[in-house]
């Protein structure tokens, strides 16, 4: 076990390594990704760009400027280019936002998705099961941006409702009550299409392990049908819902709900990638997907070691 | 005379299919005492699974139907309210599986399957219950079973979890001990093994057992009363001795046939049926085993009632053929070959 997460350490190091190194040779490949370029503006000259690339140190080789990109990310001193400010200050303001966003949200869709999808499989073929299977493809196929308007339309202030702040986000130290108002859009927003999809997934697991033949010596043992579908059907059936929620989860938690939090400008993670690519500024891209990629190695670690927890067949070498 | 545990009535199965009504089982009646067992044996698909899987309850669903009668000790098992079938369930009734590898639950210890066996019927705690399951695996062979109470199913070989599995069914005591095809998914020795401790166990524990197979080598060893099923139908039914040695269905010829004997003459090839068991959809006309049967006439079309044809009142078959020519005939199937021997 020690061994095993020493090693995956190891891997989530050169992992990052790899991505960061990635990103910067896309920068530099794209066209009209050269920073110096673009910062010198429209009627630059030769000399005034030359000198720009050199205070950028963008004249050395890629490597010697992609390592110092990542000294500086690392030591905290990176500079975006388009605004002059702390990259990793700004990650760091943002994360309030997005850790409120996304924890909030992996609470409702993992609940709301599971209890989706066990009535579902439960009523199988029924009416029940056939509305909640129609709601959960609706909620699968709706855009995220879209379902953000509409929401604000019909319940936030300046739509047909006003119950809630039509966006923005207030911290829970300075008034919890008015960071839940604030944040009730956002996370059924971002929740509806994992609902949907966890309900389904969790759906089929569940008809899949009910024909089990542990499940029938399970019966076979006169167990109520509460037991044998708590202990036994959704025991196993969870286990492949646990990837999938640490890997989402990891993914919205390293700056994914972009839409999310555009939409309701919540400044977080999401939004401040939204920003940069529209400006194409490498440092802040460069944070925020190293932030990003760090969290989605570090979960599917954890996933590992849960799997491990959930199956006692796996051994974790 | 022994107390009279089970009592099956004209039992009859039916499921609504895509494809049509399938009659699983059709008109089945057995009783079983205390101390006795009763061996079902059939090809795939003959409806001795479905027999016993109903016998539990386990057969219930929308697209079920049953009529008949399944009194155990008095109480029609099929008229009981799922909530009181759970009852009946692991403590009056206990039941063995085929496939010992994938009826345990693999993610929890085998104790604790045990444990919670005993716990859905009877208020004990859960040191007794631990007590208990270990002195059980110790009854069924488990060696160090204070240890091996704290196993995975995957640390067990095939063997030990089938007896982790009859541990399972006898923690409750039940009375009936049903085992569909315990020996199947088993290598020979270890199948022999099994057997031998189900008997045991059937004398430990006072209870009867039906036991279901399509190897009427393993029912040898163990049954008192034989029933022999084929397309939902009992066509052959009476004491050991009677289907082994005087067998009156060919259908049972063709299975006693192709059972490799080693104190007969050695046949050229081992007897097999031919053809394949008819479509539970669609049967044929008449005796169900006519389109197979070597011997079938114009009589055949017309379905032979299940009734005693010979000497001994109990022994029941299904064939309109005459004794006589049966016993002058059953043999070319049966051990061909050992009667230019003789």
């Amino acid at each position: 076990m020690v061994a095993f997460i020493i090693r995956r350490l190891i891997g989530m190091l050169l992992v990052l390594v790899a991505v960061s190194f990635i990103v910067y040779l896309i920068f530099i490949v794209i066209p009209g990704g050269d920073p110096a370029l673009r910062i010198a503006g429209r009627v630059a000259t030769p000399a005034n760009i030359a000198s720009i690339r050199h205070k950028l140190g963008l004249d050395h080789n890629v490597i010697v400027q992609w390592f110092d990109m990542v000294k500086s990310l690392l030591s905290g001193t990176l500079i975006s280019y388009y605004d002059g400010t702390n990259v990793v200050q700004q990650i760091k303001e943002g994360l309030p936002a997005t850790f409120s966003l996304c924890i909030g949200a992996g609470i409702i869709w993992l609940g709301f998705g599971i209890l989706v999808g066990t009535i579902s499989a439960v009523t199988a073929g029924r009416a029940t099961d056939r509305v909640i299977t129609g709601l959960a493809l609706i909620g699968i196929s709706l855009p995220v941006a879209w379902l953000g308007l509409i929401l604000l339309y019909l319940f936030a202030e300046n739509g047909l409702g006003s119950w809630f702040p039509p966006g923005g986000y207030v911290p829970l130290t300075q008034d919890p009550y008015q960071w839940f108002l604030h944040l009730i859009l956002p996370w059924f927003t971002l929740a509806v299409l994992f609902i949907g999809f966890y309900g389904r997934v969790l759906r089929s697991n569940i008809l899949d392990t009910i024909n089990e033949d542990f499940v029938r010596t399970a019966k076979a043992k006169g167990l109520t049908s509460r037991r044998i579908l708590v202990k036994h059907v959704l025991r196993a059936s969870l286990i492949p819902i646990v990837t999938l929620f640490g890997l989402d989860f990891a993914a919205v938690l390293g700056g994914g709900a972009i839409i999310t939090e555009a939409v309701y400008t919540l400044h977080g993670v999401g939004y401040l990638a939204y920003q940069a690519i529209g400006t194409q500024d490498l440092p802040t891209l460069m944070g925020v997907t190293l932030y990003g990629a760090a969290f989605i190695v570090f979960f599917s670690t954890l996933v590992d070691v849960a799997y491990a927890y959930l199956d006692p067949r796996i051994r974790l070498t | 005379m022994a107390e009279r545990l089970l009592e099956v009535k004209n039992l009859k199965v039916r499921f609504a299919t895509e494809d049509g009504i399938v009659q699983a089982v059709d008109d089945i009646s057995f009783e079983l005492e205390r101390g006795k067992v009763l061996g079902i044996v059939g090809e795939s698909g003959s409806g001795k699974s479905v027999t016993s899987m109903t016998l539990m309850g386990l057969t219930r669903g929308v697209n079920a139907r049953f009529d008949g009668e399944v009194l155990y000790k008095g109480t029609d098992l099929l008229k009981v309210s799922d909530r009181e079938m759970q009852n009946f369930r692991g403590n009056e009734l206990g039941m063995i599986f085929q496939d010992p590898m994938t009826s345990l639950n693999p993610v929890y210890r085998i104790g604790d399957q045990i444990i919670e066996a005993i716990q859905a019927h009877e208020a004990v705690g859960k040191r007794a219950a631990r007590a208990r399951t270990v002195e059980l695996l110790r009854q069924v062979g488990i060696p160090n079973p204070e240890t091996r109470v704290d196993d995975y199913p995957h640390q067990f070989s095939g063997g030990m979890r089938q007896r982790a599995m009859i541990a399972i069914a006898l923690s409750c005591n039940p009375a009936v001990l049903i085992a569909d095809e315990p020996t199947t998914a088993l290598d020979v020795t270890i199948q022999a093994q099994i057997v031998e401790l189900i008997g045991r166990l059937k004398d430990d524990f006072d209870s009867a057992v039906i036991f279901i197979t399509h190897d009427l080598g393993v029912i040898a060893e163990i049954a008192d009363e034989i029933i022999v099923m084929y397309a939902g139908r009992v066509v052959e039914r009476g004491t050991k001795r009677n289907i082994f040695y005087d067998p009156q269905m060919p259908y049972t010829w063709g299975l006693l046939g192709s059972i490799p004997r080693l104190d007969r003459p050695r046949p050229e090839r081992l007897h097999t049926i031919e053809g394949m068991p008819p479509s539970l959809i669609n049967l044929p006309q008449g005796c169900k085993f006519r389109p197979r049967c070597p011997h079938a006439f114009e009589k055949c079309f017309e379905e032979p009632p299940l009734e005693n044809r010979v000497e001994e009142p109990g022994h029941l078959d299904r064939c309109w053929l005459d004794v006589e020519f049966k016993r002058s005939h059953r043999d070319e199937t049966i051990s061909p070959g050992s009667a230019e021997a003789a």
